[in-house]
């Protein structure tokens, strides 16, 4: 997103926030629903990103995580424990298993490494459904209740939706630290060159497991955001095809780019709705929206923005240096 | 003086050819060693084998005395052993100034400090003297994609010197570089070998740069040493000759 000046950027951004805080305001229940969806699909596919976009690790696995968050979201709060707490335990817990589903990694890459993940998103559904004493097996968990934050009820749609935005905001801020840190640049390189990586000291092990257990650890958050929103789950919205949804957000918005799974998810969650005038035809236009998108720009819709500022830059350097030869050869 | 990097009996055979057969040799305190041979003869295998990119069929890599064998390349970096590959290896999205700093931020603190610390690590002004010292102070904010290959080339051996490196092993930094930026990179070596007291082993097919660099040369053939010495013998030594051009 470089080369933007950077008071725009900021005004932009302040925009973009007063938007989302203020717009949702006059919003119905349906219109909040979705946006809370938004935000919490936002957070779970900034995880996947982490993983994939930054540290070049393919999961297949990312809906399995939302799951989990979910599931130990919704058992604690219905057995009276806070959401804040909840959200720590689910944090805690798809981080471990994150961690533990990154060993595969060390070992195998690419097509063989999302074969290892799918198969775990398959071993987390089936005991999601077929452990009922914790999970209540096909029936899930209902009544899942909303925290109350200061003495304020969150049952409403609106209060929810912020904070499902707050949440959205800490972990916008958490991760955009973390990229910025050597530890996004040790992920960068461990995507880009894992051999030279090794060679500058960089523990590719360590980080390749950090990458698994920090975005699984965010798709954990979003699942435990994610049960109070529907107030009711059951395993199957957290099969395979909720981890192929996240890769296609994370892909469509631009992998490896920070604002990527925030346009992607947005594409993810909202362009259906909008498509739905067409009624029976809605999801064919969408897949075929996607398809083009892809074609035309692999690298996602970022990718688009980033080529033209780099077309941009291209220019301006090189009429810097038409400039200094023509000042050369009129000095001689 | 005393060896730095002791090598005995290093082998590696991938499948039926052995590419390393049991090559031994040090490298002293402060020296400069060029390692030189025929295309094929085994040099970058020998240099993977020592960094622990792969792991020897047989024999022992010590440092400082110590056994190092079948350590990860992470953990002998971190012991002070850097090195340049044969090929380019920089990274071309990142500036000039932010590719030196991943290149020493390992160095710096804990995998702790490095996620709640500075960006930069500390290394701002590390990187901002090495740019200096390599004379890219007009590029460091340039992703290092858009520099010359001559250039990137600089930029790959600054790298192997942001960690501050005890002994550091140049896979061939000659390959492809311009007559000017070569007495440039050699000035830049020679300058770094007497004032940090690091010390070196290169792989060229340069021969003018080797000789002029190097203290020591070794000489390898089919996977063995043939010949070791200052680079003067090692010029008129007749079963160099005979390797090098044949019959």
């Amino acid at each position: 997103m470089s080369g933007f000046a950077k008071p725009l950027k900021i005004a932009l951004g302040l925009i973009v926030i007063a938007g989302l805080i203020v717009v949702p305001m006059n919003f119905n229940r349906y219109g909040l629903f979705i946006l809370s969806q938004w935000a919490v699909m936002t957070i779970a596919a900034m995880g996947l990103n982490l993983t994939l976009g930054y540290a070049g690790q393919v999961s297949l696995a990312q809906g399995a995580f939302v799951g989990i968050g979910a599931y130990a979201s919704a058992i604690m709060t219905t057995h009276g424990w806070p959401l804040p707490v909840a959200i720590v335990v689910a944090i805690v817990l798809a981080f471990a298993v994150g961690r533990v589903l990154g060993y595969p990694a060390l070992r195998v890459q690419h097509h063989y490494l999302a074969f290892v993940t799918l198969a775990f998103s398959t071993l987390a559904f089936l005991v999601f459904r077929n452990e009922s004493w914790l999970t209540g097996g096909i029936y899930g968990i209902s009544n899942i209740p909303r925290p109350h934050f200061f003495g304020i009820a969150t049952n409403k749609p609106l209060p929810f939706y912020y904070v499902c935005l707050g949440s959205l905001a800490i972990v916008s801020i958490a991760v955009w630290w973390l990229i910025r840190s050597p530890w996004g640049r040790a992920f960068m390189a461990l995507r880009e060159n894992p051999l030279r990586a090794q060679s500058l000291g960089i523990d590719t092990r360590r980080y390749t497991l950090m990458a698994f257990a920090l975005g699984s650890a965010l798709g954990g958050v979003a699942g435990a955001l994610y049960a109070p929103l529907t107030q009711y789950i059951d395993p199957v919205p957290f099969n395979l095809s909720l981890s192929l949804d996240l890769l296609m957000m994370v892909i469509v918005g631009g992998a490896g780019f920070y604002f990527g799974p925030f346009l992607g998810a947005m594409i993810a969650v909202l362009l259906p709705e909008w498509l739905r005038f067409t009624e029976g035809y809605y999801l064919m236009l969408y897949a075929i929206a996607v398809m083009a998108l892809l074609i035309w720009s692999p690298t996602g819709i970022l990718g688009i923005l980033d080529r033209y500022l780099a077309e941009r830059r291209t220019r301006a350097a090189s009429a810097l240096r038409a400039v200094a030869k023509s000042w050369l050869e009129t000095a001689q | 003086m005393s060896a730095v990097l002791e090598v005995t009996d290093i082998k590696k055979s991938f499948g039926g050819i052995t590419a390393v057969d049991g090559v031994s040799f040090d490298v002293r305190e402060g020296e400069i060693l060029g390692l030189i041979g025929p295309n094929g003869c085994g040099k970058s295998t020998l240099f993977n084998c020592i960094l622990g990119q792969l792991t020897p069929s047989g024999g022992e890599v010590k440092l400082d005395g110590k056994v190092v064998t079948g350590l990860r390349p992470s953990e002998l970096n971190k012991l002070g052993v850097s090195r340049t590959f044969q090929l380019l290896q920089v990274f071309p999205k990142l500036s000039v100034r932010e590719n030196l700093i991943l290149a020493g931020q390992e160095h710096q603190g804990n995998m702790a400090s490095r996620l709640v610390g500075r960006s930069d690590a500390g290394l701002t002004d590390t990187a901002n003297q090495m740019i200096g010292f390599f004379k890219l102070d007009h590029l460091a904010a340039e992703p290092a994609g858009g520099l010359s290959y001559g250039q990137q080339k600089l930029l790959d051996a600054a790298m192997a010197f942001m960690g501050g490196p005890r002994l550091v092993l140049l896979d061939e930094p000659a390959g492809g570089v311009n007559p000017t930026m070569l007495s440039d990179l050699k000035e830049r070596l020679v300058a770094i070998n007497r004032e940090k007291n690091a010390t070196f082993v290169v792989i060229e097919h340069n021969m003018e740069f080797v000789m002029s660099l190097c203290s020591r040369v070794m000489v390898m053939a089919e996977g063995k040493v043939l010949a070791m010495g200052r680079p003067d013998e090692v010029r008129k030594n007749p079963a160099v000759i005979d390797a090098y051009l044949g019959h």
